[in-house]
């Protein structure tokens, strides 16, 4: 008897939970979609990408209604923009930076009826989803080409600022550049900014300087790109097509596509099916890719980033599968085995081949 | 020693839109004003810059344009800081504002684009010294006017007429006025040209340095140079040893990760802050003691004069 009520008891727990998660189904044109921007949307690279996709809604979903704020600071700014989408009549937010994470848990706490979709952060609720692309398969894809180009089997990185994110772009860059070329190594310089363009330029020159023919980059403007085409080194972009800014040196770079991602959402918001989910979307589903090669690429390794791809995109083969080691030669992740996403989202160590360490945290 | 003469090259090219800045806060203060706009004037400067050389394809026009975007923007620190005798910490902190939102907004359209700059030009005989040629003379025009603007304000104020008026205004403005100088005059004078000179240190970034234009792509060299003015005890040589300094640990610290050295760059970032700091001090602890160095005895005070019956 007793056994019984406690099962009913938990359906209706299960059952009313279900109620209060699900959300009301709206037709395309009842629908609103607000969209945080942590940078102006002409930066041509994290931000523009971004704004892309926000329109692609409006494509698909003809009559729905999209808006946007540029260039949001973290912190309360993006609250009174949340907010003023709410009430503007939004069902769904975007807030695009990691940064937005506390604020936009503190308004959908406040707003249970409105979805929100935060990217790249980690915490979720009832309203609340998570998406991010694994960018480090670009990233590994791009390392093919790097190791398969480099003459002085030196190639450098200027990296932004030392979290796992980053790190782990780094190790998946090297593991490409080591897949084709055992001898290259791939150095590191952080800047500590994600984005100071004169300081760009000169860490770039700085690795050019100790010997790099390749330049890869992980921050926000195309200062790199520009001074690497400048000395006559290769370089791969990142975040958008940078041929642009090195159109003789430009060999490729890893993009984002979001959207894919973001009139995913929308529609399971149309249909009334949203739920909180965390995306982590891969090359399979098209969120992430490589720019078009660069006339110095040579057809031989365009075969051959061509077969990695599908590999990666068939879901055959995983960048992160052992045997890999770190800087000192020990074997981290054993021969066959697969990294953990959990492992990946919290990477704090280098794999071998990269010249360069990671600074503390705190600093 | 290669290596080290390209980072002191290096610490040449990252040190010079810091000596622009550096210098004409000198020059404005040592006529008593206090201008705390200097991010928000070299990222004016730095939008102008980039704007005039794209449209027109010559990158001197647009260095020119910055020049006197600078003098426009200060101008409106000037007016409420000498005529209005306004509070000068205030208005200068505005300027920084309203410099870094107005750029980032008529900016938006120039961000992506290139332009072609000024190309390196290795000046005839003196590039051929050993060592110092390298470091010194195989840069572009603007670091050579630099050069020669250190020398330019060094002279002018410790060997002119015109120099010793404005170090009277910054120090004693109603001694000044008794001699028959016009210090509103002078004052507007120091404030302009000041600000047209920090604008070109922002040019400098966006014309010459990167060829790009980004939002707030000064990245806090104007706060750097305001703490370069004390350290450099408002001395325009010492100033260029100052930005030097500050430049070349940014470059030393990059070169030492791209040569695989492991360093301490938190701690290494921090000296020249750190140097300010020390010097600041002492010179506080001198001024206690009644000695005066560079610093103006009147920065940061308006000038109320009296009228006569």
């Amino acid at each position: 008897m007793r056994k019984i009520t406690w099962i009913v008891v938990g359906l209706l727990v299960v059952f009313l939970g279900a109620g209060a998660l699900a959300f009301e189904p709206i037709s395309p044109e009842e629908l609103r979609v607000g969209f945080v921007y942590v940078g102006p949307v002409g930066d041509g690279g994290w931000t523009f990408m971004h704004d892309l996709s926000r329109r692609s809604i409006e494509e698909k979903f003809p009559g729905a209604t999209t808006s946007f704020v540029e260039a949001v600071p973290v912190g309360p700014d993006a609250v009174r923009v949340m907010e003023t989408f709410i009430r503007h009549g939004a069902q769904l937010v975007f807030a695009t930076s990691f940064g937005y994470m506390d604020q936009v848990i503190e308004v959908a706490q406040r707003h249970p009826e409105v979805i929100f979709m935060h990217c790249s952060g980690y915490r979720m609720a009832d309203n609340v989803g998570v998406y991010f692309g694994r960018m480090y398969q670009a990233r590994y894809l791009s390392g093919l080409v790097a190791g398969s180009l480099t003459e002085s089997n030196v190639i450098g990185y200027v990296a932004a600022h030392p979290i796992p994110e980053v790190v782990r772009m780094i190790n998946a860059f090297t593991l490409g550049v080591r897949e084709v070329n055992p001898y290259a190594v791939v150095r590191v310089v952080w800047l500590f900014s994600w984005y100071d363009p004169g300081k760009e330029t000169e860490a770039t020159k700085a690795l050019i300087d100790a010997g790099s023919d390749v330049i890869a980059m992980h921050a926000d403007s195309g200062a790199t790109a520009l001074a690497a085409e400048e000395a006559g080194v290769y370089v791969i972009g990142y975040n958008s097509d940078m041929s642009r800014f090195a159109p003789t040196r430009h060999l490729t770079a890893p993009i984002w596509n979001w959207s894919v991602l973001t009139t995913y959402v929308a529609e399971q918001v149309i249909n009334g099916t949203w739920r909180p989910e965390n995306l982590w979307w891969g090359m399979d589903t098209g969120i992430v890719d490589l720019a078009p090669f660069g006339p110095a690429v040579p057809e031989e390794v365009r075969n051959l980033v061509g077969a990695a791809r599908e590999r990666i995109v068939e879901g055959a083969w995983k960048v992160f599968t052992g045997p890999i080691r770190d800087q000192q030669g020990a074997i981290r992740v054993a021969e066959g085995e697969v990294m953990s996403d959990e492992d990946l989202l919290s990477f704090s160590w280098f794999v071998e081949g990269v010249e360069g360490e990671i600074p503390a945290r705190g600093n | 020693m290669e290596f080290m003469v390209m980072i002191l090259a290096a610490a040449v090219r990252s040190g010079t839109p810091i000596i622009f800045a550096t210098l004409g806060e000198i020059l404005t203060e040592k006529g008593g004003i206090l201008n705390l706009g200097l991010e928000g004037i070299m990222l004016v400067g730095a939008l102008t810059g980039f704007a005039v050389s794209f449209y027109t394809g010559q990158p001197w026009l647009g260095i020119g344009a910055a020049f006197l975007a600078g003098m426009a923007l200060v101008s409106l620190h000037a007016f409420v800081s000498i005529t209005l005798r306004g509070n000068q910490v205030v208005s200068g902190l505005a300027l920084t504002i309203f410099g870094t939102g107005v750029s980032a907004f008529l900016g938006q359209r120039f961000i992506g684009l290139t332009i072609t700059g000024l190309g390196r030009v290795a000046v005839p005989g003196l590039s051929t010294i050993p060592v110092v040629g390298r470091i010194f003379f195989e840069h572009d025009l603007l670091v050579y006017v630099s050069y020669f603007l250190v020398a330019f304000l060094w002279w002018f104020l410790v060997s002119t007429r015109a120099g010793l008026h404005l170090r009277a205004v910054g120090d004693t403005p109603r001694v000044a006025e008794a001699m028959g100088i016009d210090v509103t005059r002078v004052r507007y004078l120091a404030t302009l040209l000041g600000g047209g000179i920090v604008a070109v240190g922002g040019a400098y970034l966006s014309v010459v340095y990167t060829n790009i234009w980004t939002e707030g792509m000064s990245a806090g060299r104007g706060w750097i140079a305001v703490a370069l003015v004390i350290f450099a005890i408002w001395h325009p040589g010492r100033a260029a040893f100052g930005a030097y300094l500050f430049g070349g640990v940014v470059a030393f610290q990059l070169r030492l990760q791209a040569a695989g050295t492991r360093v301490p760059i938190p701690l290494l970032m921090m000296l020249p802050y750190l140097l300010t700091i020390v010097v600041l001090v002492f010179i506080t602890i001198r001024q206690g003691k009644g000695i005066l160095f560079g610093s103006p005895a009147s920065l940061g005070q308006p000038y109320f004069r009296e009228e006569s019956t």
